[in-house]
């Protein structure tokens, strides 16, 4: 149990694509050749400069990176506690952190000579910046979408086919994030020759989870140098939601050797731990899924269950397993918070700050709504704003049983 | 000389079969079992359903949501196949199925289950040879075959590594894609066979996409085996409860096909 804690929390996965005993390849044999060939490309990639360089351009002028650290004095004020900062990734192109990872990886199908990409979303987020990418660089693009959330996320399923990608919804299942998942698999397993799928979180079978982390971690790394420079400070909390978890990790990483940076993970509780829920770590256990070995919510068989939240993109019943790995170590605490706390943090932060986020960074700030007053004002949390609202407003509406 | 080796030492190429457990419900799997069996099926697998088929077409996904609905669970699945084995000592009996049923409990607790009730052999779709610690130890343990897949990616490269620890017979899914969908060209089938069989003496078994005795028939030409699954699949899709006299005609006639082809 207490095994002692490694020198770097930075060094994993292992070159079996594990950490600890989460994550790995658990692929059907027609990808393992592709999978190897992935990760024989990337590791070239990431040791070429010119890649780096490319990778760093496209994020500064096409995302407009370095996304704004912003000290939000209002929400702080009110919560009376802790100062409140927040990573302002919304304000990315496309409105949300996933553009970061696409660029990356759209720059590696290039690299290995795939002309075809393929994505599965479910909020219509990564959809949404897998089209951009694809438009930008002239690729045909099929995105899968669980048919709840096509109907759940109209204005997204327009924005992506404005952008030239076709739209496959998914009927299986629940039609949601997994079911889109499983047949994005379907789909590369049988055209693994020319297509290059471009996971959206951290998770999938190794490299995903480290590639993903990486193309992320220009979060964590901005904020850093950002926070450093305008209060000469590590902060002392991180906190960021997590579905999959690429947001999560992509601003914790580059932190997780500073002793002194406290990290929580916020999952949704749905309708509440004991009702229908996505918080895989809290009402989960280790399982294998969508090639790999991570917390799931499951039944006594390792059938999937299916996950509820009002967030369409935490609405998975699995993490990435670098964050199975970092529970079980203790490095990041996890928490998780209802939909009804999640609505209560959006509208805070409309009305303190002027700022619509979307519902999955809600959840982050009804966490820090909850931790904020409980420590010192002059402590620092850095939380991170991964999306804005504006997809949102019908589902929030409808909640609040506002019609539009 | 175990079962499954028997099965491949008739003379004859052999007709491995599909269907998935408890499909349309676990009371109908005994009689379309006992269908495969008396249609001439040398070799049984039994599908074990599971939420999220990633490697399988419509035909088997549907097949999976029909039984999990009738509330199919693990321990159905053992028991069918014991009494299997009660009914037919000699006809080999293979698990198909994922990773996470098949490890949930424990890998020892399912190779004990499979040697308690007398499977053979186990197929694990998502566990290739990288992750062999995850299952393949704990069968070999107690004497339960791995059967592995090869693809028409799995190169000269990789095919050592499939072959390493695994028995029984060796799956060749002859097209890159999921189960019950298009057939590969035979050309490709015969020099994919040929390469595997120059490396290893383990029987090799050709499957996804084959539906007609004619394509049974055509494969069998060249491999050990034949495999086919989305075909009786649908027909179980058809009849439901009544699916075990058709699926005993389409086993006899592919079995007839299978057998005299060469």
């Amino acid at each position: 149990m207490n095994a002692p804690a490694p020198n770097s929390f930075r060094t994993l996965p292992d070159d079996r694509g594990h950490f600890g005993q989460f994550g790995g390849r658990y692929v059907a044999e027609t990808l393992m050749p592709l999978i190897l060939e992935l990760e024989t490309a990337y590791r070239a990639a990431k040791a070429d400069p010119k890649f780096t360089e490319e990778f760093e351009d496209l994020l500064e002028h096409y995302v407009g990176r370095p996304s704004p650290l912003y000290f939000a004095p209002r929400i702080t004020e009110e919560l009376g506690g802790a100062q409140v900062w927040f990573k302002r990734d919304e304000l990315n192109h496309t409105g949300a952190h996933k553009i970061n990872n696409c660029i990356g990886q759209i720059l590696l199908a290039m690299r290995m000579g795939k002309t075809r990409i393929i994505a599965e979303t479910g909020a219509g987020q990564h959809g949404v910046a897998t089209a951009t990418v694809c438009a930008r660089f002239g690729l045909p693009c099929v995105i899968f979408m669980g048919a709840t959330d096509v109907a759940r996320q109209a204005p997204n399923v327009f924005r992506m086919k404005l952008l030239g990608a076709e739209v496959v919804p998914v009927t299986s299942g629940a039609a949601t994030l997994k079911d889109a998942m499983n047949e994005a698999l379907r789909d590369w397993v049988a055209n693994v020759h020319d297509t290059f799928y471009i996971i959206g979180t951290a998770a999938g079978p190794h490299p995903y989870p480290e590639m993903v982390r990486d193309f992320q971690s220009v979060i964590g790394r901005e904020a850093r140098a950002q926070l450093l420079s305008r209060t000469g400070r590590l902060p002392d909390l991180l906190v960021a939601a997590i579905g999959g978890g690429s947001n999560a990790i992509g601003l914790f990483h580059p932190f997780l050797d500073d002793p002194t940076v406290k990290m929580l993970g916020v999952e949704a509780a749905g309708h509440g731990l004991d009702f229908a829920h996505a918080a895989s770590l809290a009402g989960g256990r280790p399982g294998i899924l969508h090639g790999n070995k991570t917390y799931l919510l499951q039944d006594d068989d390792g059938q999937i269950t299916e996950a509820h939240s009002i967030s369409a993109g935490l609405d998975y019943p699995g993490i990435g397993p670098e964050h199975s790995w970092l529970k079980e170590i203790g490095r990041v605490d996890y928490t998780s918070v209802t939909d009804t706390e999640a609505l209560e943090g959006f509208q805070l932060l409309c009305r303190t700050e002027g700022i619509i986020p979307a519902l999955e960074p809600a959840h982050a700030i009804a966490a820090v709504a909850k931790v904020a007053p409980t420590m010192d004002k002059d402590q620092i949390i850095i939380a991170n704003l991964c999306g804005r609202g504006d997809k949102d407003i019908f589902t929030v509406a409808e909640a609040l049983g506002v019609e539009m | 000389m175990s079962r499954l080796s028997s099965a491949f030492a008739k003379g004859h190429p052999a007709l491995v079969t599909f269907i998935t457990a408890g499909d349309p419900t676990p009371g109908a799997t005994p009689a379309i079992l006992d269908a495969l069996v008396a249609g001439g099926a040398d070799v049984i697998e039994l599908g074990m359903p599971f939420t999220d088929p990633m490697a399988d077409g419509p035909a088997i996904q549907e097949a999976n949501i029909r039984s999990l609905g009738a509330g199919t669970k693990t321990a159905d699945i053992f028991r069918m196949a014991a009494d299997f084995r009660a009914r037919h000592p000699d006809v080999p009996l293979v698990l198909m199925g994922y990773a996470n049923p098949m490890t949930t409990r424990g890998s020892e607790w399912f190779a004990g289950e499979c040697q308690k009730a007398g499977v053979d052999g186990v197929i694990c779709v998502d566990i290739p040879p990288e992750e062999d610690p995850e299952l393949g130890p704990a069968l070999r343990a107690v004497g339960v075959s791995l059967i592995r897949l090869a693809t028409p990616t799995s190169d000269a490269a990789r095919l050592p590594a499939i072959l390493e620890g695994s028995s029984g017979f060796l799956y060749y899914v002859s097209v890159a894609g999921i189960t019950g969908k298009q057939q590969a060209a035979l050309g490709s089938i015969e020099e994919a066979v040929k390469r595997i069989k120059s490396t290893t003496d383990i029987p090799v078994a050709v499957g996804f996409g084959v539906r007609t005795p004619e394509q049974a028939a055509a494969i069998a030409k060249h491999a050990d085996g034949v495999v086919v699954g989305s075909a009786l699949v649908d027909l179980v899709a058809q009849h439901g409860a009544d699916a075990a006299g058709p699926v005993e005609a389409l086993t006899r006639a592919l079995a007839e096909a299978v057998h005299s082809a060469r």
